[in-house]
Protein backbone atom coordinates (compact mmCIF):
# COMPACT_ATOMS: atom_id res chain seq x y z
CA UNK A 1 0.00 0.00 0.00
CA UNK A 2 1.60 3.49 -0.93
CA UNK A 3 1.38 5.76 2.00
CA UNK A 4 0.56 9.08 0.92
CA UNK A 5 2.22 12.43 2.57
CA UNK A 6 0.37 15.92 3.13
CA UNK A 7 0.25 16.99 -0.22
CA UNK A 8 -1.05 14.11 -1.79
CA UNK A 9 -3.99 14.29 0.51
CA UNK A 10 -6.63 14.84 -2.49
CA UNK A 11 -5.21 11.74 -4.23
CA UNK A 12 -5.20 9.40 -1.13
CA UNK A 13 -8.74 10.37 -1.05
CA UNK A 14 -9.29 9.43 -5.03
CA UNK A 15 -7.05 6.05 -4.40
CA UNK A 16 -9.39 5.27 -1.28
CA UNK A 17 -12.85 5.62 -3.04
CA UNK A 18 -11.27 3.87 -6.23
CA UNK A 19 -10.60 0.83 -3.46
CA UNK A 20 -14.21 1.46 -1.87
CA UNK A 21 -15.42 1.31 -5.70
CA UNK A 22 -13.55 -1.95 -6.38
CA UNK A 23 -14.23 -3.92 -3.19
CA UNK A 24 -17.89 -2.36 -3.64
CA UNK A 25 -18.51 -4.11 -7.46
CA UNK A 26 -16.77 -7.67 -5.96
CA UNK A 27 -18.95 -7.77 -3.18
CA UNK A 28 -21.95 -7.01 -4.48
CA UNK A 29 -21.83 -7.45 -8.64
CA UNK A 30 -22.12 -3.70 -9.48
CA UNK A 31 -20.79 -2.48 -12.85
CA UNK A 32 -18.70 0.54 -11.39
CA UNK A 33 -16.67 0.42 -14.44
CA UNK A 34 -17.67 3.93 -15.71
CA UNK A 35 -17.27 5.35 -12.22
CA UNK A 36 -13.65 4.07 -11.88
CA UNK A 37 -12.54 4.94 -15.72
CA UNK A 38 -13.78 8.34 -14.21
CA UNK A 39 -12.13 8.56 -10.76
CA UNK A 40 -8.88 7.58 -12.45
CA UNK A 41 -8.74 9.66 -15.20
CA UNK A 42 -9.19 12.44 -12.42
CA UNK A 43 -6.54 10.51 -10.39
CA UNK A 44 -3.87 10.77 -13.34
CA UNK A 45 -5.13 14.41 -13.33
CA UNK A 46 -4.36 15.30 -9.65
CA UNK A 47 -0.95 13.32 -9.86
CA UNK A 48 0.13 15.44 -12.78
CA UNK A 49 -1.17 18.81 -11.05
CA UNK A 50 0.40 18.02 -7.67
CA UNK A 51 3.86 17.57 -8.75
CA UNK A 52 3.48 20.96 -11.11
CA UNK A 53 2.46 23.04 -8.17
CA UNK A 54 5.01 21.24 -5.69
CA UNK A 55 7.20 23.65 -3.83
CA UNK A 56 10.82 22.87 -3.19
CA UNK A 57 10.72 21.51 0.09
CA UNK A 58 7.53 19.07 -1.40
CA UNK A 59 10.19 17.54 -3.83
CA UNK A 60 12.97 16.97 -1.30
CA UNK A 61 10.05 14.65 0.10
CA UNK A 62 9.43 12.77 -2.74
CA UNK A 63 13.27 12.81 -3.14
CA UNK A 64 13.48 10.90 0.18
CA UNK A 65 9.90 9.14 -0.39
CA UNK A 66 9.44 5.92 1.46
CA UNK A 67 8.81 3.78 -1.02
CA UNK A 68 10.79 6.09 -4.26
CA UNK A 69 13.27 3.31 -6.04
CA UNK A 70 16.41 2.86 -4.68
CA UNK A 71 20.07 2.18 -6.56
CA UNK A 72 19.79 -1.97 -6.29
CA UNK A 73 16.27 -0.98 -7.39
CA UNK A 74 16.88 0.42 -10.47
CA UNK A 75 19.62 -1.78 -11.23
CA UNK A 76 18.12 -4.43 -11.62
CA UNK A 77 15.70 -3.10 -13.97
CA UNK A 78 18.21 -1.45 -15.94
CA UNK A 79 21.55 -3.38 -16.49
CA UNK A 80 22.15 -7.17 -15.98
CA UNK A 81 24.64 -9.32 -15.37
CA UNK A 82 26.05 -7.56 -12.10
CA UNK A 83 28.94 -8.93 -10.53
CA UNK A 84 28.76 -7.27 -7.07
CA UNK A 85 32.86 -6.68 -6.32
CA UNK A 86 33.67 -5.65 -2.28
CA UNK A 87 36.25 -3.36 -0.27
CA UNK A 88 38.69 -0.40 -0.67
CA UNK A 89 41.68 -2.92 0.08
CA UNK A 90 43.08 -1.06 2.84
CA UNK A 91 40.47 -0.50 5.80
CA UNK A 92 36.89 -2.38 5.13
CA UNK A 93 33.92 -2.95 2.87
CA UNK A 94 31.89 -0.20 2.56
CA UNK A 95 27.96 -1.15 2.13
CA UNK A 96 26.89 2.26 1.86
CA UNK A 97 27.97 2.11 -1.79
CA UNK A 98 27.66 -0.93 -4.12
CA UNK A 99 30.01 -1.09 -7.22
CA UNK A 100 30.62 -4.17 -9.19
CA UNK A 101 30.71 -5.07 -12.70
CA UNK A 102 27.20 -4.70 -14.74
CA UNK A 103 25.53 -4.79 -18.32
CA UNK A 104 24.02 -1.86 -19.94
CA UNK A 105 22.23 -4.02 -23.49
CA UNK A 106 24.85 -5.86 -23.33
CA UNK A 107 27.99 -4.01 -22.97
CA UNK A 108 30.17 -4.16 -20.15
CA UNK A 109 30.83 -1.29 -17.60
CA UNK A 110 30.97 -0.53 -13.76
CA UNK A 111 28.59 0.71 -11.53
CA UNK A 112 29.13 2.57 -8.34
CA UNK A 113 25.79 3.53 -6.34
CA UNK A 114 25.46 4.91 -3.36
CA UNK A 115 22.49 2.34 -1.97
CA UNK A 116 19.76 3.21 0.89
CA UNK A 117 17.80 0.67 3.11
CA UNK A 118 14.08 0.22 3.35
CA UNK A 119 13.92 -0.65 6.84
CA UNK A 120 16.25 -0.07 10.25
CA UNK A 121 17.89 -3.47 9.26
CA UNK A 122 18.84 -2.09 5.93
CA UNK A 123 19.79 1.06 7.52
CA UNK A 124 21.95 -0.23 9.97
CA UNK A 125 23.85 -2.23 7.41
CA UNK A 126 23.70 0.92 5.22
CA UNK A 127 24.37 3.76 7.15
CA UNK A 128 21.27 5.40 4.81
CA UNK A 129 23.36 5.72 2.23
CA UNK A 130 26.08 7.96 4.26
CA UNK A 131 29.52 6.60 2.75
CA UNK A 132 33.07 6.77 4.68
CA UNK A 133 36.66 7.38 3.68
CA UNK A 134 36.82 3.68 2.22
CA UNK A 135 33.52 3.72 0.26
CA UNK A 136 35.01 6.72 -1.37
CA UNK A 137 38.23 4.56 -1.78
CA UNK A 138 36.91 1.17 -2.82
CA UNK A 139 34.85 3.37 -5.61
CA UNK A 140 38.12 5.02 -7.14
CA UNK A 141 39.55 1.50 -6.90
CA UNK A 142 36.56 0.23 -9.09
CA UNK A 143 37.13 3.84 -11.79
CA UNK A 144 40.77 2.72 -12.09
CA UNK A 145 39.59 -0.88 -12.93
CA UNK A 146 37.22 0.47 -15.60
CA UNK A 147 40.07 2.90 -16.95
CA UNK A 148 42.36 -0.21 -16.76
CA UNK A 149 39.65 -2.27 -19.05
CA UNK A 150 38.66 0.43 -21.32
CA UNK A 151 35.29 0.33 -19.88
CA UNK A 152 32.98 3.08 -18.74
CA UNK A 153 31.87 4.16 -15.34
CA UNK A 154 28.09 4.52 -14.11
CA UNK A 155 27.70 6.40 -11.38
CA UNK A 156 24.00 6.43 -9.22
CA UNK A 157 24.05 8.98 -6.63
CA UNK A 158 21.54 8.98 -3.90
CA UNK A 159 22.98 10.21 -0.48
CA UNK A 160 22.01 12.54 2.37
CA UNK A 161 25.92 13.29 2.82
CA UNK A 162 29.14 12.13 3.62
CA UNK A 163 29.00 10.22 6.78
CA UNK A 164 30.20 13.09 9.88
CA UNK A 165 31.63 11.02 12.56
CA UNK A 166 34.48 9.95 14.58
CA UNK A 167 36.26 7.04 12.26
CA UNK A 168 35.27 9.02 9.51
CA UNK A 169 37.24 12.46 9.95
CA UNK A 170 40.05 9.82 11.63
CA UNK A 171 40.38 7.76 8.21
CA UNK A 172 40.48 10.90 6.07
CA UNK A 173 36.83 11.65 5.12
CA UNK A 174 38.07 15.04 3.70
CA UNK A 175 41.04 13.44 1.98
CA UNK A 176 39.05 10.66 0.45
CA UNK A 177 36.39 13.08 -1.10
CA UNK A 178 39.05 15.77 -2.39
CA UNK A 179 41.09 12.63 -4.09
CA UNK A 180 38.38 11.51 -6.11
CA UNK A 181 37.54 14.99 -7.06
CA UNK A 182 41.12 14.95 -8.80
CA UNK A 183 41.24 11.47 -9.51
CA UNK A 184 37.60 11.53 -11.88
CA UNK A 185 38.92 14.56 -13.65
CA UNK A 186 41.57 12.67 -15.09
CA UNK A 187 40.22 8.95 -15.59
CA UNK A 188 40.12 8.22 -19.28
CA UNK A 189 37.66 6.44 -19.76
CA UNK A 190 33.82 8.18 -19.66
CA UNK A 191 32.27 9.00 -16.38
CA UNK A 192 28.44 9.52 -16.50
CA UNK A 193 26.06 10.30 -13.46
CA UNK A 194 22.74 9.39 -12.79
CA UNK A 195 21.36 11.59 -9.80
CA UNK A 196 17.99 9.42 -8.45
CA UNK A 197 17.10 10.74 -5.10
CA UNK A 198 19.04 12.98 -2.72
CA UNK A 199 22.24 14.46 -4.01
CA UNK A 200 23.56 15.30 -0.72
CA UNK A 201 26.94 18.01 -0.88
CA UNK A 202 29.84 16.37 -0.93
CA UNK A 203 29.10 13.02 -0.52
CA UNK A 204 27.21 13.36 -3.50
CA UNK A 205 30.16 15.07 -5.46
CA UNK A 206 32.54 12.50 -3.98
CA UNK A 207 31.27 10.49 -7.12
CA UNK A 208 29.99 12.63 -9.68
CA UNK A 209 32.68 14.64 -11.55
CA UNK A 210 31.40 13.37 -14.56
CA UNK A 211 31.27 13.77 -18.64
CA UNK A 212 27.37 13.75 -18.12
CA UNK A 213 25.22 14.42 -15.49
CA UNK A 214 21.38 13.16 -15.37
CA UNK A 215 19.03 13.43 -13.47
CA UNK A 216 15.67 12.28 -12.11
CA UNK A 217 12.58 14.65 -12.27
CA UNK A 218 12.51 15.18 -8.72
CA UNK A 219 15.73 14.22 -7.49
CA UNK A 220 17.70 16.81 -5.21
CA UNK A 221 21.31 17.99 -5.67
CA UNK A 222 22.58 20.92 -2.89
CA UNK A 223 25.23 22.50 -1.07
CA UNK A 224 23.46 21.21 1.97
CA UNK A 225 20.31 19.91 3.27
CA UNK A 226 17.43 22.33 3.99
CA UNK A 227 17.33 21.22 7.62
CA UNK A 228 21.16 22.21 8.09
CA UNK A 229 20.73 25.79 6.09
CA UNK A 230 17.30 26.56 7.90
CA UNK A 231 19.32 25.81 11.25
CA UNK A 232 22.53 27.97 10.14
CA UNK A 233 21.17 30.79 8.87
CA UNK A 234 17.27 30.80 9.91
CA UNK A 235 19.04 29.55 13.52
CA UNK A 236 15.83 27.50 13.59
CA UNK A 237 14.78 24.14 12.73
CA UNK A 238 11.07 25.05 12.11
CA UNK A 239 9.23 23.68 8.71
CA UNK A 240 8.49 27.00 7.65
CA UNK A 241 12.81 27.73 7.91
CA UNK A 242 13.24 24.26 6.42
CA UNK A 243 10.85 25.34 3.28
CA UNK A 244 12.29 28.77 3.02
CA UNK A 245 15.62 27.31 3.24
CA UNK A 246 14.91 24.71 0.37
CA UNK A 247 13.63 27.43 -2.14
CA UNK A 248 16.70 29.76 -1.58
CA UNK A 249 18.69 26.85 -2.11
CA UNK A 250 17.80 26.25 -5.61
CA UNK A 251 18.30 22.53 -5.53
CA UNK A 252 15.81 21.02 -7.68
CA UNK A 253 16.41 19.50 -10.86
CA UNK A 254 14.96 22.21 -13.03
CA UNK A 255 17.04 24.72 -10.85
CA UNK A 256 19.95 22.28 -11.62
CA UNK A 257 19.60 22.14 -15.44
CA UNK A 258 19.08 25.85 -15.79
CA UNK A 259 22.51 26.65 -13.20
CA UNK A 260 24.11 24.49 -15.73
CA UNK A 261 25.31 21.94 -13.44
CA UNK A 262 23.81 18.98 -14.47
CA UNK A 263 22.86 18.28 -18.14
CA UNK A 264 20.21 16.73 -18.39
CA UNK A 265 16.27 16.21 -16.51
CA UNK A 266 14.62 12.48 -16.77
CA UNK A 267 10.70 12.93 -16.60
CA UNK A 268 9.02 10.49 -13.79
CA UNK A 269 6.57 8.84 -14.25
CA UNK A 270 2.84 10.51 -12.88
CA UNK A 271 2.96 10.80 -9.08
CA UNK A 272 6.43 10.30 -9.07
CA UNK A 273 9.34 7.49 -9.44
CA UNK A 274 7.37 6.09 -6.56
CA UNK A 275 4.37 5.32 -8.41
CA UNK A 276 5.85 3.48 -11.11
CA UNK A 277 9.49 1.48 -10.52
CA UNK A 278 9.26 -0.18 -13.82
CA UNK A 279 8.62 3.10 -15.82
CA UNK A 280 11.61 5.00 -14.17
CA UNK A 281 13.74 2.71 -14.91
CA UNK A 282 12.88 2.40 -18.33
CA UNK A 283 13.67 6.51 -19.16
CA UNK A 284 16.71 6.14 -17.07
CA UNK A 285 17.84 3.35 -19.10
CA UNK A 286 17.21 5.10 -22.44
CA UNK A 287 19.09 7.90 -20.79
CA UNK A 288 22.35 6.13 -19.86
CA UNK A 289 22.11 4.32 -23.38
CA UNK A 290 21.66 7.50 -25.16
CA UNK A 291 24.67 9.58 -23.11
CA UNK A 292 26.68 7.16 -23.31
CA UNK A 293 26.50 6.31 -26.79
CA UNK A 294 27.32 9.83 -27.63
CA UNK A 295 30.06 10.19 -25.29
CA UNK A 296 31.56 6.78 -26.92
CA UNK A 297 32.47 8.83 -30.30
CA UNK A 298 34.90 10.97 -28.05
CA UNK A 299 39.02 10.50 -28.08
CA UNK A 300 40.04 10.32 -24.65
CA UNK A 301 42.13 13.89 -24.82
CA UNK A 302 38.59 15.17 -25.77
CA UNK A 303 36.80 13.39 -23.16
CA UNK A 304 39.09 15.17 -20.85
CA UNK A 305 39.52 18.45 -22.14
CA UNK A 306 35.49 18.57 -21.88
CA UNK A 307 35.34 17.06 -18.78
CA UNK A 308 37.54 19.92 -17.52
CA UNK A 309 35.67 22.62 -19.59
CA UNK A 310 32.71 21.64 -17.83
CA UNK A 311 33.39 22.31 -14.39
CA UNK A 312 36.03 25.15 -15.19
CA UNK A 313 33.05 27.10 -16.33
CA UNK A 314 30.52 26.20 -13.50
CA UNK A 315 29.92 28.86 -11.03
CA UNK A 316 28.97 32.99 -12.11
CA UNK A 317 31.15 36.04 -10.81
CA UNK A 318 31.30 39.86 -12.31
CA UNK A 319 34.86 41.12 -13.65
CA UNK A 320 37.61 39.09 -15.72
CA UNK B 1 37.43 26.16 40.07
CA UNK B 2 36.73 29.02 42.72
CA UNK B 3 40.67 30.77 42.74
CA UNK B 4 40.61 29.93 38.32
CA UNK B 5 37.79 32.61 38.08
CA UNK B 6 39.44 35.30 40.26
CA UNK B 7 42.22 34.83 38.28
CA UNK B 8 40.26 35.06 35.33
CA UNK B 9 38.21 38.48 36.49
CA UNK B 10 41.32 40.35 37.68
CA UNK B 11 43.15 39.67 34.29
CA UNK B 12 39.81 41.48 32.74
CA UNK B 13 40.56 44.35 34.96
CA UNK B 14 44.06 44.54 33.89
CA UNK B 15 43.00 44.02 30.52
CA UNK B 16 40.83 47.26 30.88
CA UNK B 17 43.68 49.64 32.24
CA UNK B 18 45.91 48.78 28.81
CA UNK B 19 45.17 50.47 25.78
CA UNK B 20 44.10 47.04 23.33
CA UNK B 21 46.02 48.31 20.90
CA UNK B 22 48.94 47.68 22.27
CA UNK B 23 48.79 44.84 24.65
CA UNK B 24 46.80 41.58 23.84
CA UNK B 25 45.67 38.75 25.75
CA UNK B 26 46.82 35.06 25.02
CA UNK B 27 43.81 32.91 23.92
CA UNK B 28 46.08 29.93 24.73
CA UNK B 29 47.63 30.80 28.26
CA UNK B 30 45.91 34.13 29.52
CA UNK B 31 49.24 36.28 29.66
CA UNK B 32 49.41 39.57 28.72
CA UNK B 33 51.31 40.02 25.42
CA UNK B 34 52.97 43.31 23.88
CA UNK B 35 51.64 43.51 20.29
CA UNK B 36 54.46 44.18 18.94
CA UNK B 37 56.41 41.59 20.14
CA UNK B 38 53.38 39.31 18.99
CA UNK B 39 53.84 41.01 15.48
CA UNK B 40 57.36 40.49 15.51
CA UNK B 41 57.25 36.62 16.67
CA UNK B 42 54.25 36.00 13.46
CA UNK B 43 51.32 36.01 15.44
CA UNK B 44 52.41 33.27 17.69
CA UNK B 45 52.51 33.57 21.38
CA UNK B 46 56.34 33.33 23.30
CA UNK B 47 55.12 31.60 26.12
CA UNK B 48 53.01 29.04 24.95
CA UNK B 49 53.02 28.95 21.23
CA UNK B 50 49.04 29.57 20.29
CA UNK B 51 48.73 30.97 17.30
CA UNK B 52 46.47 33.98 16.56
CA UNK B 53 44.86 34.31 13.58
CA UNK B 54 46.66 36.40 10.96
CA UNK B 55 45.65 37.95 7.99
CA UNK B 56 46.19 37.28 4.03
CA UNK B 57 48.42 39.92 3.83
CA UNK B 58 50.36 38.82 6.81
CA UNK B 59 51.28 35.30 5.21
CA UNK B 60 52.27 37.29 2.23
CA UNK B 61 54.70 38.66 4.10
CA UNK B 62 55.48 35.92 5.71
CA UNK B 63 55.81 33.10 3.11
CA UNK B 64 57.37 35.64 0.14
CA UNK B 65 60.87 37.38 -0.41
CA UNK B 66 58.74 40.33 -1.48
CA UNK B 67 55.14 39.94 -0.12
CA UNK B 68 52.93 39.28 -2.94
CA UNK B 69 54.77 40.89 -6.02
CA UNK B 70 52.21 40.60 -8.20
CA UNK B 71 47.90 40.10 -7.21
CA UNK B 72 45.83 38.47 -9.41
CA UNK B 73 41.91 38.82 -10.41
CA UNK B 74 41.41 41.19 -7.54
CA UNK B 75 38.43 42.26 -9.00
CA UNK B 76 36.10 39.05 -9.10
CA UNK B 77 33.20 39.69 -7.14
CA UNK B 78 29.87 37.27 -6.73
CA UNK B 79 27.04 37.91 -8.41
CA UNK B 80 24.55 36.31 -5.94
CA UNK B 81 23.35 34.11 -8.78
CA UNK B 82 20.45 32.25 -6.82
CA UNK B 83 19.53 36.10 -5.33
CA UNK B 84 19.82 34.15 -1.99
CA UNK B 85 16.81 35.45 0.32
CA UNK B 86 18.26 34.30 3.82
CA UNK B 87 17.31 35.93 6.83
CA UNK B 88 19.78 38.80 5.79
CA UNK B 89 20.16 38.45 1.93
CA UNK B 90 23.21 37.62 0.63
CA UNK B 91 24.25 40.32 -1.31
CA UNK B 92 23.68 42.67 1.23
CA UNK B 93 26.28 40.65 3.82
CA UNK B 94 28.24 40.59 0.89
CA UNK B 95 28.63 44.46 0.55
CA UNK B 96 28.93 44.64 4.32
CA UNK B 97 32.14 42.21 3.94
CA UNK B 98 33.56 44.06 1.27
CA UNK B 99 33.44 47.47 3.48
CA UNK B 100 34.64 45.70 6.47
CA UNK B 101 37.97 46.68 4.47
CA UNK B 102 41.28 43.94 4.24
CA UNK B 103 40.55 41.27 1.23
CA UNK B 104 38.00 41.76 -1.51
CA UNK B 105 37.08 38.41 -0.99
CA UNK B 106 37.49 34.98 0.80
CA UNK B 107 41.00 34.43 -0.99
CA UNK B 108 43.82 36.91 -2.30
CA UNK B 109 46.32 35.21 -5.08
CA UNK B 110 49.26 36.11 -6.58
CA UNK B 111 52.89 35.93 -7.41
CA UNK B 112 56.46 36.03 -5.29
CA UNK B 113 59.28 34.61 -4.44
CA UNK B 114 60.52 31.74 -1.87
CA UNK B 115 64.38 31.92 -0.98
CA UNK B 116 64.77 33.26 -4.97
CA UNK B 117 62.31 30.81 -6.23
CA UNK B 118 59.46 31.79 -8.26
CA UNK B 119 56.11 30.60 -7.23
CA UNK B 120 52.00 31.01 -7.33
CA UNK B 121 50.82 31.80 -3.86
CA UNK B 122 46.96 31.91 -2.91
CA UNK B 123 46.24 32.44 0.96
CA UNK B 124 42.49 32.43 2.14
CA UNK B 125 40.67 35.44 4.55
CA UNK B 126 38.66 33.73 7.45
CA UNK B 127 37.28 37.23 8.41
CA UNK B 128 35.43 37.16 4.88
CA UNK B 129 32.01 35.26 5.28
CA UNK B 130 33.82 32.68 7.19
CA UNK B 131 36.50 31.91 4.08
CA UNK B 132 33.68 30.19 2.39
CA UNK B 133 34.20 29.06 -0.78
CA UNK B 134 32.08 30.20 -3.53
CA UNK B 135 32.04 30.96 -7.57
CA UNK B 136 35.17 34.04 -6.87
CA UNK B 137 37.11 31.57 -4.32
CA UNK B 138 36.99 29.09 -6.68
CA UNK B 139 37.63 31.06 -10.14
CA UNK B 140 40.76 32.41 -8.45
CA UNK B 141 41.81 29.08 -7.12
CA UNK B 142 41.68 27.36 -10.33
CA UNK B 143 43.20 30.36 -12.16
CA UNK B 144 46.32 30.59 -10.04
CA UNK B 145 46.69 26.75 -10.51
CA UNK B 146 46.66 27.22 -14.05
CA UNK B 147 49.01 29.69 -13.85
CA UNK B 148 51.14 27.37 -11.98
CA UNK B 149 50.98 25.39 -15.11
CA UNK B 150 51.53 28.48 -17.41
CA UNK B 151 54.86 29.43 -15.86
CA UNK B 152 55.73 26.24 -14.75
CA UNK B 153 55.43 27.18 -11.21
CA UNK B 154 55.23 25.42 -7.51
CA UNK B 155 51.72 26.07 -5.79
CA UNK B 156 51.18 27.09 -2.57
CA UNK B 157 47.90 27.82 -0.99
CA UNK B 158 47.71 28.65 2.85
CA UNK B 159 43.74 27.57 3.57
CA UNK B 160 41.27 28.79 6.36
CA UNK B 161 37.92 28.22 5.86
CA UNK B 162 34.20 27.44 7.68
CA UNK B 163 33.87 25.39 3.89
CA UNK B 164 31.40 26.15 0.62
CA UNK B 165 29.43 29.27 0.67
CA UNK B 166 25.72 28.02 0.71
CA UNK B 167 24.40 31.13 -0.46
CA UNK B 168 25.45 30.23 -3.75
CA UNK B 169 24.06 27.06 -3.35
CA UNK B 170 25.15 23.92 -5.33
CA UNK B 171 27.13 25.92 -7.73
CA UNK B 172 29.90 26.66 -4.58
CA UNK B 173 29.35 23.02 -4.32
CA UNK B 174 30.65 22.64 -7.83
CA UNK B 175 33.91 24.77 -6.70
CA UNK B 176 34.84 22.39 -5.20
CA UNK B 177 35.50 19.99 -8.60
CA UNK B 178 36.99 23.02 -10.55
CA UNK B 179 39.33 23.59 -7.92
CA UNK B 180 40.64 19.93 -7.93
CA UNK B 181 40.43 19.60 -11.40
CA UNK B 182 42.53 22.39 -11.66
CA UNK B 183 44.88 20.53 -9.54
CA UNK B 184 44.63 17.33 -11.27
CA UNK B 185 46.37 19.05 -14.52
CA UNK B 186 49.52 20.79 -11.94
CA UNK B 187 49.57 16.93 -10.87
CA UNK B 188 49.58 16.11 -14.48
CA UNK B 189 52.65 17.76 -15.22
CA UNK B 190 54.46 16.67 -11.95
CA UNK B 191 54.44 20.65 -10.67
CA UNK B 192 54.42 20.69 -6.88
CA UNK B 193 51.83 21.95 -4.55
CA UNK B 194 51.94 22.64 -1.13
CA UNK B 195 49.05 23.23 1.27
CA UNK B 196 49.31 24.69 4.06
CA UNK B 197 46.24 24.26 6.67
CA UNK B 198 45.59 27.49 9.20
CA UNK B 199 42.78 27.26 11.84
CA UNK B 200 40.23 26.57 10.99
CA UNK B 201 39.86 24.29 7.38
CA UNK B 202 36.70 22.46 7.11
CA UNK B 203 33.90 21.19 5.00
CA UNK B 204 34.08 21.83 0.94
CA UNK B 205 37.86 23.60 1.30
CA UNK B 206 39.07 20.46 3.12
CA UNK B 207 37.28 17.99 0.77
CA UNK B 208 38.53 19.93 -1.93
CA UNK B 209 41.69 21.92 -3.01
CA UNK B 210 43.05 21.72 1.07
CA UNK B 211 43.73 18.42 1.70
CA UNK B 212 45.04 17.72 -2.32
CA UNK B 213 48.83 19.39 -1.53
CA UNK B 214 51.79 16.81 -2.79
CA UNK B 215 52.72 18.01 0.74
CA UNK B 216 50.18 19.05 3.16
CA UNK B 217 51.75 21.17 6.33
CA UNK B 218 49.51 22.21 9.59
CA UNK B 219 49.48 24.86 11.81
CA UNK B 220 50.04 23.71 15.36
CA UNK B 221 46.61 23.35 17.10
CA UNK B 222 44.49 24.22 13.96
CA UNK B 223 41.38 22.49 13.51
CA UNK B 224 41.08 20.89 10.58
CA UNK B 225 38.30 18.28 9.41
CA UNK B 226 35.61 17.38 7.16
CA UNK B 227 32.65 18.42 9.55
CA UNK B 228 32.05 20.54 11.71
CA UNK B 229 32.38 19.25 15.58
CA UNK B 230 28.91 20.25 16.31
CA UNK B 231 27.49 18.33 13.57
CA UNK B 232 29.66 15.56 14.49
CA UNK B 233 28.08 15.81 17.85
CA UNK B 234 24.99 15.96 16.59
CA UNK B 235 24.91 13.36 14.67
CA UNK B 236 27.00 10.73 16.80
CA UNK B 237 25.18 12.33 20.28
CA UNK B 238 28.01 12.40 22.36
CA UNK B 239 31.32 14.69 23.01
CA UNK B 240 34.40 14.84 21.03
CA UNK B 241 37.27 13.68 22.62
CA UNK B 242 39.89 16.96 23.35
CA UNK B 243 41.94 17.32 20.47
CA UNK B 244 39.95 15.48 18.07
CA UNK B 245 40.36 17.38 14.55
CA UNK B 246 43.19 19.39 15.98
CA UNK B 247 46.27 19.34 13.36
CA UNK B 248 48.13 16.90 15.88
CA UNK B 249 45.27 14.47 15.53
CA UNK B 250 45.75 14.40 11.68
CA UNK B 251 49.12 14.16 11.78
CA UNK B 252 48.97 10.78 14.34
CA UNK B 253 46.61 9.55 12.18
CA UNK B 254 48.23 10.24 8.59
CA UNK B 255 46.04 13.43 7.40
CA UNK B 256 49.40 15.56 6.92
CA UNK B 257 52.89 15.35 6.73
CA UNK B 258 54.27 18.19 9.02
CA UNK B 259 52.76 19.99 11.62
CA UNK B 260 55.05 23.46 11.52
CA UNK B 261 55.12 26.21 13.71
CA UNK B 262 54.38 29.55 11.72
CA UNK B 263 57.91 31.14 12.17
CA UNK B 264 59.47 28.06 10.54
CA UNK B 265 56.86 27.82 7.88
CA UNK B 266 58.75 29.43 5.32
CA UNK B 267 62.10 27.97 6.00
CA UNK B 268 60.59 24.35 5.62
CA UNK B 269 58.66 25.41 2.52
CA UNK B 270 61.75 26.24 1.03
CA UNK B 271 63.63 23.57 1.71
CA UNK B 272 60.51 21.22 0.31
CA UNK B 273 60.50 23.17 -2.95
CA UNK B 274 64.43 22.46 -3.34
CA UNK B 275 64.11 18.78 -2.65
CA UNK B 276 61.12 18.66 -5.44
CA UNK B 277 62.30 20.72 -8.06
CA UNK B 278 65.62 22.58 -6.68
ZN1 LIG C 1 50.09 32.02 25.27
Amino acid sequence: MASHQDFERSIGDVVARIGQLKELASERGLDVEAELKKLEARLEELRTETLESLTPMERVKIARHQQRPHSLDMMERVFTDFVELHGDRAFRDDPAVVCGWARLDGRSLMVIAQQKGRNTKENLKRNFAMMHPEGYRKALRMMRMAEKYGRPVITIIDTPAAYPGIGAEERGQAEAIARNLLEMSLIEVPILAAVIGEGGSGGALGLSVADRIVMLEYAIYSVISPEGCASILWKENTEEARSKAASALKLTAPDLLFLGVIDEVIGEPPGGAHEDWDATATALKESLTRNLADLDKRSVADLLDGRYAKYRKMGAWDGD
Amino acid sequence: MAWFRKEKKKLVKQKRELPADVWKKCDGCGEIIYREKLNENAGVCGKCGYHFRIGPADYARLLLDDALEKEYDSELRSVDPLEFVGPTPYAERYERAIKKGGTKEAVLTGAGHVEGMPVQFGVMDFGFIGGSMGSVVGEKIARVAERALDEKNPLIIVSASGGARMMEGVLSLMQMAKTSSALGRMHRSRLPYISILTHPTTGGVTASFAMLGDVIIAEPGALIGFAGPRVIEQTIGQELPDGFQRAEFLLEHGMVDIVVARPELKPTVSRLLQHMVG
